[in-house]
């Protein structure tokens, strides 16, 4: 396989020309301390910026299929300006401290939703060369990292000193905690295919081929189960149980007012981001351009369309996905949740391990 | 081994159905948008569907004749009051005494929009128009007289015709 169209748009040049013309003034050390505070500014700007165009999108998708039209008047055609007002409103409501809350606990939950959120973030490979943690054991490191967000809401569940906090953080803590296992599973599918947990090295395994058309049938079932478990894992869609209106006000995050509220909300909606982002670098192969076997022409012209682009629409696409999904069907009950998991899609998934172990094994795929 | 089929043509068939519902909701998703933006299409696209309710209305033709004998059914139907039909006894040509229609006093501020009172009408004299932008500053703005100045009741072979019930 030809891979000189991996090259067009690396930016491995381009940040090694930067760090050796900051070596040039400075010491290395300081170099690298400042590389890493632009990139560390760089990644939280992203994050506030995907959030706001993720909110924009959910208001706009989520009326579509109730057939409105969405907001559309703030900020002249289109309603632009709707998301960018609603998050300088909530910058400026108070945050209350509850008087008989733990307040070390309550006051900490946030930021531990937010920096799982955001660890799990910057391992996204958005481009060649551009992955922020890129470790050998990277597919690891993000359900690790996402996992720290598990503890966020079962704090802030405890330390609120709520019937309703208690309740929802207890509920959202048992399902989270169970769907990371057909999670976990299915990402371990892919691993098994690519022959490596390094994420840049599942987007370069991909060259010749998204995983989703390498593994036959049993990538593209990995891809659904997939992405219903980690809509559960974004506390997303028919599995919002924890913020169930009618038994339990707003579950978990109750008791917070303010921006405190807005890093759970805001957290919500990167893990949608991240969901995504990652099924797109396990089967739809990251960065790399759609190629069609055969047409020469076609693939091409795909390959002067940077890897940026590929990502963040495929991503898109998948966050439709999970939308189309949310608006589509009611929330379940808690046990019709934890049946879901641990009577069909641990199973299923763990069958489709084995399958893909055994067509590896034996050299059955593309 | 019994269990297991169950189990799988259990799964097959939530499956199915869920693919269902995924497939009804992204038709919904492409179709048009209902929504009505108010007061920009106030005189373009605005549609209000045609039984909808917003204000009573008496029917006069061309000629200025009603359709109304004064009976108060209407009156007796309303539930909580909205209507006051004042009428009086008259002796027509032929010397019978006859109950003509004074005034039909409506109040919308108390109108629950049931359409009991239309249902009741024997000969069709009232219905509910679309005319819904009803907002006044003043309360006695609301209590409205439906029957036209000057007019009267139709004459007998006009009421043979199909009567419109709204």
């Amino acid at each position: 396989m030809e891979q000189s169209f991996l090259d067009y748009y690396s930016l491995e040049p381009l940040t090694r020309w930067i760090h050796d013309a900051l070596c040039g003034v400075m010491s290395e050390d300081w170099a690298v301390f400042l590389e890493s505070l632009v990139i560390g500014v760089a990644i939280l700007l992203a994050y506030a910026v995907l959030a706001v165009v993720l909110i924009y999108m959910e208001r706009r998708v989520c009326g579509a299929f109730q057939c409105r039209i969405g907001p559309n008047r703030v900020g002249g055609k289109g309603g632009l300006l709707q998301v960018p007002a609603d998050v300088l409103k909530i910058l400026t409501k108070e945050i209350i401290r509850l008087k008989n809350s733990d307040h070390v606990l309550y006051e900490l939950a946030p930021y531990l939703v937010i920096l799982a959120s955001v660890l799990s973030f910057s391992c996204l490979p958005w481009n060649k060369g551009m992955a922020v943690i890129d470790l050998e054991v990277g597919v690891f490191f993000v359900l690790a990292a996402s996992s720290i967000g598990i503890l966020g809401i079962l704090l802030a569940g405890w330390s609120s000193n709520s019937k309703y906090t208690a309740i929802g953080a207890v509920r959202s803590g048992a399902m989270l905690v169970s769907y990371e296992l057909s999670l976990g599973i299915c990402v371990l599918t892919v691993v098994i295919l690519s022959g490596t947990m390094s994420i840049s090295g599942i987007v370069e395994s991909q060259a010749d081929g998204w995983n989703i058309f390498k593994g036959h049938i049993v990538t593209l079932i990995a891809f659904v189960v997939y992405l219903i478990s980690g809509n559960a894992e974004a506390n997303r869609g028919p599995f919002d149980l924890a913020e169930a209106e009618q038994e339990l006000t707003a579950g978990y995050h109750t008791e917070y007012s303010g921006m405190h509220f807005g890093f759970f909300y805001l957290a919500e909606y990167l893990n949608l981001f991240i969901t995504s982002g990652i099924a797109t670098t396990l089967f739809l192969g990251g960065w790399m351009p759609l190629h069609v076997a055969g047409l020469d022409g076609f693939n091409a012209v795909m390959d002067y369309i940077p890897g940026i682009v590929w990502f963040l629409g495929k991503t898109f696409f998948v966050v439709f996905l999970l939308m189309w999904i949310r608006w589509t069907y009611p929330r379940l009950r808690i046990d019709q949740v934890l049946n879901l998991e641990w009577k069909y899609l641990m199973p299923l998934s763990l069958l489709l391990m084995l399958v893909m172990a055994v067509l590896k094994t034996c050299g059955l795929v593309f | 081994m019994n269990s297991f089929t169950k189990y799988v043509k259990r799964y097959w068939r939530s499956t199915k159905s869920l693919w269902v519902g995924l497939h009804t909701s992204i038709r919904v998703f492409f179709r048009k948008k209902v929504t009505e933006q108010y007061p920009e299409n106030r005189h373009t696209t605005l549609h209000i569907p045609e039984r909808h309710r917003a204000t009573l209305e008496m029917v006069h033709d061309a000629d200025n004749h009603h359709h109304c004998i004064a009976c108060g059914l209407c009156q007796m139907a309303c539930p909580n009051g909205t209507i006051r039909v004042v009428s009086e006894m008259k002796e027509d040509a032929e010397g019978k005494k006859k109950r003509v229609l004074v005034r039909y006093e409506y109040d919308l501020g108390s109108c629950v929009f049931c359409q009991l009172c239309v249902n009741a009408c024997p000969h069709g004299a009232i219905r509910f128009t679309n005319e819904f932008e009803n907002a006044v500053f003043e309360r006695e703005k609301l209590h409205l007289v439906l029957n036209r100045e000057g007019s009267t009741l139709a004459p007998p072979a006009e009421k043979k015709t199909n009567p419109v019930k709204a």
